[in-house]
């Protein structure tokens, strides 16, 4: 079992998340050319390795995240929420 | 290398067993090669057997970096159907399925392959609509063996699963392919491997591939963990490693992800199940057979996350054993033996990839998902086929990477693009 640091919630089994996938697509502008959405559709990196990934805490708080997660060792170096303003907004608190 | 006959079997029974000899050499690898297929799973040993034998071709190797069929070749739930709905699809596994029905002779090998029928579970008129429709369109495309079951059939066929009253998900009939059936997997890889060396393949196992040479648009030599093996054309057949060496090409993204998928096998029982059953419903996924030592092997969902650990995780297993008491309750007290896990190439349409690369002396065979075990022999013919003779033949013309630039998707599931969910 993964566990995750879950930044509203605490650290939590990962059976209570659900996996997104490959965080680091951006996808463009919806006028933007075919191919630039076919590359952000269809074309990934599929890292061995640390890889920026999302996952949504579906059985908890619902929010997006954003996980730093090897893909071979199943570590997770940083978990942060997906919306950087909320981000923002955590660190107010601190 | 002595042929498998009931003489020979006979004869080395009143000898001693002194008459065998080794199944296929260990060879030093050399230093060129017209073909280097890299990954010694069912698809480079299978390849290599159809470059030599249809397109005699001689100077091959296949490169593993650890023991042949140490994959997913070795790991998977050996189920063989060919009742595909998509075109591309259809012709694929249809010719793939009339290769199997005569491979243990091909090869002289015996696959073990049982032909003891596809049973897929339904639960409501909605699904048996759609799968008779889907049924109807393949028995109109070449594929007359499929057809949709009633209770009362699917009861007198495989008495024991949960019909009571009180059943999670009720059955209401079945779709049935009743050539499809399993095949004993190690076999394959043996006599694909054993058949390829008697043509003057190499074999060359615990050779990892660490880098690949390129001329601006070809292939030069490959770096192994043996040396480097000059070669004029490369295929490609790593499963869940393919983005890896696709890399060290100097290539950068596929339409590919790698997830693991688990198996699961179960002390050994009398015969208890003569069929494949599946069950698909919602979130739950579950398949079963039995082996022929009685091991009740079976497997279900991805474990949902991307990765390339071969290592499964245990949410996996309680989804599975949820599943297999909700359809077959009798296996409750039963004992698991093994699990284990596999990285899978999950495409972005869960289909595969037989195609010429943006490398000229490239060959790509990738994204194969849950299902490139039934695919070895199809897979193994078409890709030395693309290999030879420099383009694809028209049974795998579709099954491109540029196929969605051109807006098409051969997803069989209608699932859209996102590999974890092409099961
Ligand atoms: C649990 C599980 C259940 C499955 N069930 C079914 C099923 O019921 N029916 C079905 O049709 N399919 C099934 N599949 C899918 C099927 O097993 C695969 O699609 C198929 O085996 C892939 O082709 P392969 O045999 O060539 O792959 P593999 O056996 O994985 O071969 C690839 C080889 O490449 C080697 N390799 C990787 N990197 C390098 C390198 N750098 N240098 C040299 N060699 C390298 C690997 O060591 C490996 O041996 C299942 C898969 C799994 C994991
Ligand atoms: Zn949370």
């Amino acid at each position: 079992m993964i566990r995750i640091p879950c930044p509203f919630c605490g650290v939590r089994d990962h059976s209570e998340f659900s996996y997104g996938g490959d965080g680091s697509v951006q996808y463009p502008a919806l006028e933007a050319s075919s191919q630039d959405w076919h590359d952000a559709v269809f074309q990934r990196d599929n890292i061995c390795g640390m890889q920026t990934e999302t996952w949504q805490h579906v059985n908890g708080c619902r929010m997006w995240l954003l996980v730093e997660r090897d893909t071979m060792t199943h570590e997770i170096r940083s978990v942060r929420p997906a919306q950087t303003g909320l981000t923002t907004a955590l660190e107010a608190i601190k | 290398m002595t042929r498998f006959s009931a003489w020979n079997v006979f004869w080395n029974g009143v000898t001693g067993q002194k008459g065998w000899s080794r199944q296929w050499r260990d060879p030093e690898p050399k230093s060129h090669y017209d073909v280097v297929l890299i990954g010694g799973g069912l698809h480079g040993l299978a390849t290599a057997y159809y470059l030599a034998k249809n397109h005699n071709i001689k100077n091959i190797a296949v490169v593993e970096k650890g023991w042949i069929g140490g994959g997913n070749a070795g790991r998977n739930t050996t189920i063989v159907r060919s009742n595909y709905a998509q075109p591309g699809n259809r012709e694929f596994y249809e010719d793939s399925l009339k290769l199997w029905e005569n491979l243990s002779h091909e090869l002289n090998y015996n696959v073990m392959f049982s032909q003891r029928s596809h049973i897929s579970l339904l639960h409501s008129p909605g699904a048996i609509d759609g799968a008779a429709r889907n049924y109807n369109v393949m028995r109109q495309t070449g594929t007359p063996d499929v057809e949709i079951w009633g209770l009362d059939q699917l009861k007198t066929a495989v008495p024991h699963l949960n019909y009571g009253p009180n059943a999670r998900f009720p059955i209401m009939g079945a779709a049935v392919q009743q050539r499809a059936g399993t095949a004993r997997h190690d076999a394959v890889v043996w006599g694909y491997a054993r058949a390829a060396d008697a043509l003057g393949v190499d074999i060359i196992q615990n050779c990892e591939v660490t880098g690949i040479t390129r001329n601006t648009n070809r292939i030069t030599a490959i770096e192994t963990s043996r040396g480097t093996i000059k070669t004029h054309k490369v295929g490609l057949a790593v499963a869940g490693n393919t983005s890896r060496l696709w890399s060290m090409a100097g290539m950068g993204q596929l339409p590919i992800e790698s997830h693991k998928l688990q198996a699961f096998v179960s002390e050994p029982l009398k015969p208890l199940l003569d069929q494949v059953v599946v069950f698909g419903m919602g979130g739950a996924h579950f398949y079963i057979s039995q082996s022929d030592k009685g091991g009740m092997v079976f497997g279900g969902d991805l474990d949902w996350y991307k990765s390339y650990a071969q290592k499964g995780n245990l949410p996996i297993v309680q989804d599975v054993a949820e599943a297999a008491m909700a359809v077959l309750p009798c296996l409750g007290r039963v004992r698991l033996l093994r699990h284990w896990s596999g990285v899978v190439d999950m495409s972005m349409d869960g289909s595969h990839f037989i195609c010429k690369t943006p490398v000229d002396n490239l060959y790509l065979n990738a994204g194969w998902n849950y299902g490139g075990f039934k695919a070895t022999p199809a897979a193994g013919t078409y890709f030395a086929d693309l290999i030879a003779n420099d383009r694809p033949h028209k049974v795998i013309a579709n099954h491109d990477l540029k196929r969605f630039e051109r807006g098409l998707q051969i997803d069989e599931r209608g699932a859209g693009a996102d590999p974890k969910l092409h099961g």
